[in-house]
């Protein structure tokens, strides 16, 4: 099979951008990954957006033909939505349709304006990513999800607040001299300790902030790569996919996410690599409890050895396993639609060599990214690999 | 708040908990679930049955919500539990206990109130 290859990458700030509308979030960074690609923006056969909120805080739908059109392409194009997965899963399908042959060039990312609603209301748009007769008419808010599962966990594995916090300060200084990151400085134990709880055992530093952004790629095949001698080293080498009951109480356990173990090993099959090949990830760590699911899903560490990782210095920059250099959810940001793409996109730097924490993963060739919607109802895994 | 429209399968199963007497679903294979479903969401079979809900479960987690969306803006700060009943859980909100004294385990029983903000029905559990 031939591998899918990542021509061009492109970001925006991610940050308060609350008078910024979503297609000029999505233009910027549309028009930086068409310049990294250096391509004719004509050869582009599909536009694939991710947004989740948009009907809620810009009164807009159908924004496909509006992503495709800020760019300046003429070409079909379509909005996914999965929730926190939205542009993970228009990654994917990216990938897939390149693949298939259908196309040899696909622009792909995602958009999501935030910070124009009060903070009330943006926790309203976020909750309906929960089931909402079960869940939000229960008062059930995206962090008290996250919070409801960090109970369980600690109740099955041990494991506090404290192991949560390590979490938080690692991904705080990951994010320091990210140029594109929206919390750029650093934290200690304390601070998170001592943050105003939001969702008990959750506090302010658990979660990640609210965020206005994009990301953007451009994916093409190995072929038009060649052809077009295209500087296109980084190839998506696995893609897999997972989906969960809606509500937690559908499940049969709060403390493991199988949609994204599913993601994982679809993923990595396709690949040919197991968990002990890959040298670094970048996680959906929109709660810290998160990211220990997300460690634990992709096989990186055993069921109750993920809440000590970075406590341990394993997931650390100079760890076995580096954990969202970016800075993650937690410190660069999450603009919901726009971060499966930008995930990619920063794996994508990483493994290029032009990241500013490339530093730490020198010999890595295998990253592997993980984003989760809802409270990992839906997850998208990618692997990428350096090809040459 | 105009009269909002209802939604079959819940709203009957919520009238049923406000009469005292939930109820679930269960399946050929034995697995629970709530209404609205045509089939079980664990194995697909469509042979669902009307069961009686126990009178009391377990809290097998809990959350204390201090930020919460605009409709719980009065309520906040509250107890949101995942209650298990064997072979069905529901998410509610525990009203009889502080939230500093809230622990997993406590044995609850289910019931319908009003929240403090819009009046709205809501699901909770009070010890037992």
């Amino acid at each position: 099979m031939d591998s899918v290859r990542i021509a061009g990458v492109g970001l925006t700030h991610f940050g308060e951008h609350p008078e910024r509308t979503s297609r000029d979030l999505f233009a910027e960074a549309g028009l930086a990954a068409l310049d990294d690609a250096g391509i004719d923006p004509d050869d582009v056969a599909s536009v694939f957006y991710g947004n989740f909120m948009g009907e809620l805080a810009e009164h807009q739908g159908h924004m496909g033909p509006l992503a495709a059109e800020a760019l300046g392409i003429d070409a079909p194009a379509t909005r996914y939505e999965s929730a926190c997965a939205s542009s993970g899963v228009a990654v994917r399908e990216a990938v897939k349709n390149v693949r298939s042959g259908e196309s040899d060039v696909v622009l792909v990312g995602g958009a999501e304006r935030m910070n124009n609603l009060e903070t009330a209301e943006t926790t309203e748009s976020l909750a309906i990513a929960a089931d909402d007769l079960y869940e939000v008419r229960a008062g059930m808010t995206f962090p008290g999800a996250y919070g409801l599962m960090a109970d369980a966990y600690f109740e099955e594995y041990g494991g506090g607040r404290e192991d949560l916090a390590h979490i938080a300060v690692k991904n705080h200084a990951n994010a320091v001299d990210n140029p594109y990151a929206q919390f750029r400085y650093e934290i200690d134990i304390e601070d998170a300790l001592d943050s105003p709880p939001v969702a008990e055992p959750l506090h302010l530093y658990d979660a990640c902030p609210i965020t206005d952004g994009a990301a953007a790629l451009v994916v093409v095949s190995e072929k038009y790569a060649k052809d077009h001698d295209l500087d296109a080293a980084v190839a998506v080498t696995g893609t897999g996919q997972g989906s969960d009951k809606m509500a937690l109480q559908d499940r049969t356990t709060m403390t493991e996410t199988p949609a994204a173990a599913d993601a994982a090993e679809e993923a990595f099959t396709e690949a040919g690599i197991d968990a002990d090949d890959v040298g670094l990830a970048e996680v959906h760590d929109c709660f810290t409890i998160a990211e220990v699911l997300a460690l634990e899903a992709l096989g990186l560490f055993d069921p109750g050895e993920g809440i000590g990782a970075a406590r341990r210095g394993d997931t650390l920059p100079d760890g076995d396993v580096p954990v969202n250099l970016s800075g993650g959810l937690k410190a660069k940001g999450h603009p919901v639609g726009a971060t499966g793409a930008a995930q990619v996109v920063e794996m994508t730097r990483l493994l290029r060599g032009e990241h500013h924490n490339s530093e730490y993963v020198e010999d890595a060739t295998v990253g592997v990214t993980h984003n989760a919607g809802g409270t990992v109802a839906s997850t998208v895994v990618h692997v990428l690999e350096v090809a040459e | 708040m105009t009269e909002r429209v209802r939604d079959a399968g819940y709203d009957d199963f919520v009238d049923s908990l406000e009469d005292g007497a939930g109820y679930y679903l269960q399946c050929a294979e034995g697995h629970g679930s709530l209404p609205p479903r045509r089939v079980c969401p664990h194995c697909g079979d469509r042979d669902l049955t009307e069961r009686a809900l126990p009178e009391t479960g377990e809290v097998v987690a809990h959350t204390v919500v201090h930020v919460p969306t605009p409709r719980f803006i009065d309520d906040a700060p509250y107890i949101t539990a995942v209650v298990d009943f064997g072979e069905v859980q529901l998410t509610g909100q525990v009203v009889d206990v502080e939230p500093d004294s809230m622990t997993d385990g406590i044995s609850v029983s289910p019931s319908v109130s009003r929240t403090e903000t819009n009046d709205d029905r809501l699901i909770v559990f009070e010890s037992r």
